[in-house]
């Protein structure tokens, strides 16, 4: 099962460079599965909601008269007698990025038809991902029984309250719906559907291990949302 | 990168995991520290371009991508931050007109 320095032979067409490519006809996108072509642009569209969303954050902001809440003594957990700024919040940005080391080493082994470790690697990251939403329930959980409603709060501009369920709460249904695709994709792999060219049960359809990768775009995705969230929402 | 053979060694997703981690802890004891004004805006800033290029061009294989697809994705995204820059000013006359407001009326 050891394959670890096995080489995938991959057939590329070669590359005339991107002016050529964007004005050939057919396909602009030589070499490109259609299916990763697709999810990308699928999250570039995701990026443009969730920079809505930041982006509307941002004007509510600097626009109330009141101060915005302290994102530190507002996500702070008691351990003992003392208080720890941002604690839970911070434990949810390392599981999410453990989660995503485990996702890019599941879409390697992918490529190298490890079917099992592949499967594994993707199990762990879907566990680590439902222990994410876990604790983002526990989050919300907490903040609802201080009084924090998405029009009012008592920490300060009752702004941050609808942020705070809007931002975290899209969030949130992109893990969600990650972790359900991983679990799927997981059972899919551990079965060798990819090698045995069984049809989808949805689409009918039969896949391969970029559907890995794939997958692994949109978890990806789903972390490097969670950098701008954590840097300009509890950070800032 | 594209000569026809992709393998992306074992080393680097360690390496990016890493690498992830330890600017993750940094941006977390920007906070921790209580930096505030500028320096603490512009580290959460340098952690989080950083953080974001990793995983977009490793995690994500933008890095081996061609081209022609790397724009397609990139280009689009600079419209976010003119969007941004219209929004700021936005804000800041919506704050200009609040604060006059309550001023005239007292409240």
């Amino acid at each position: 099962m050891e394959e670890s320095t096995s080489t995938i032979k991959v057939t590329t067409p070669p590359d005339r460079g991107a002016k050529a490519e964007w004005s050939s006809d057919q396909k602009a996108f030589k070499g490109v599965p259609w299916g990763k072509a697709m999810m990308w642009i699928f999250l570039v569209s995701d990026t443009f909601v969730f920079s809505i969303f930041l982006i509307s954050y941002m004007t509510v902001r600097f626009s109330t008269k009141i101060d915005w809440p302290n994102t530190s003594e507002v996500f702070s957990l008691h351990v003992g007698h003392t208080s720890v700024p941002l604690l839970l919040i911070a434990i949810m940005t390392f599981i999410l990025i453990t989660s995503s080391g485990t996702m890019a080493l599941a879409v390697k082994y992918g490529y190298e038809k490890n079917r099992k470790v592949s499967a594994i690697l993707m199990l762990i990251t879907a566990i680590l991902g439902a222990s994410f939403v876990g604790m983002q329930a526990f989050e919300w959980t907490k903040l609802i029984m201080e009084g924090v409603r998405p029009w009012e709060n008592p920490f300060g501009a009752p702004q941050f309250g609808s942020i705070f369920f809007m931002v975290t709460g899209f969030h949130g249904t992109h893990v969600t719906i990650g972790v359900i695709f991983l679990f799927i994709m997981a059972r899919k792999t551990w079965r060798g559907d990819f090698d045995k060219g069984r049809r989808g049960f949805f689409t009918s359809q039969k896949s391969n291990y970029e559907a890995i990768e794939i997958m692994g775009l949109y978890w990806h995705f789903v972390d490097l949302v969670w950098v701008f969230i954590f840097a300009f929402f509890y950070l800032w | 990168m594209s000569e026809g053979t992709t393998q992306h060694p074992l080393k680097i997703y360690f390496q990016v995991w890493t690498l992830l981690f330890v600017f993750s802890a940094f941006s977390y004891m920007v906070d921790w520290y209580q930096f505030q004004g500028y320096l603490r805006w512009s580290l959460i800033l340098f952690f989080m371009m950083v953080k974001a290029g990793l995983i977009c061009s490793i995690f994500m294989h933008m890095w081996w991508e061609r081209l022609a697809i790397k724009l397609a994705i990139l280009l689009p995204c600079f419209a976010i931050l003119v969007f941004v820059y219209i929004m700021w000013h936005e804000s800041y006359y919506t704050l200009i007109i609040r604060r006059l407001y309550f001023l005239v009326t007292g409240s």
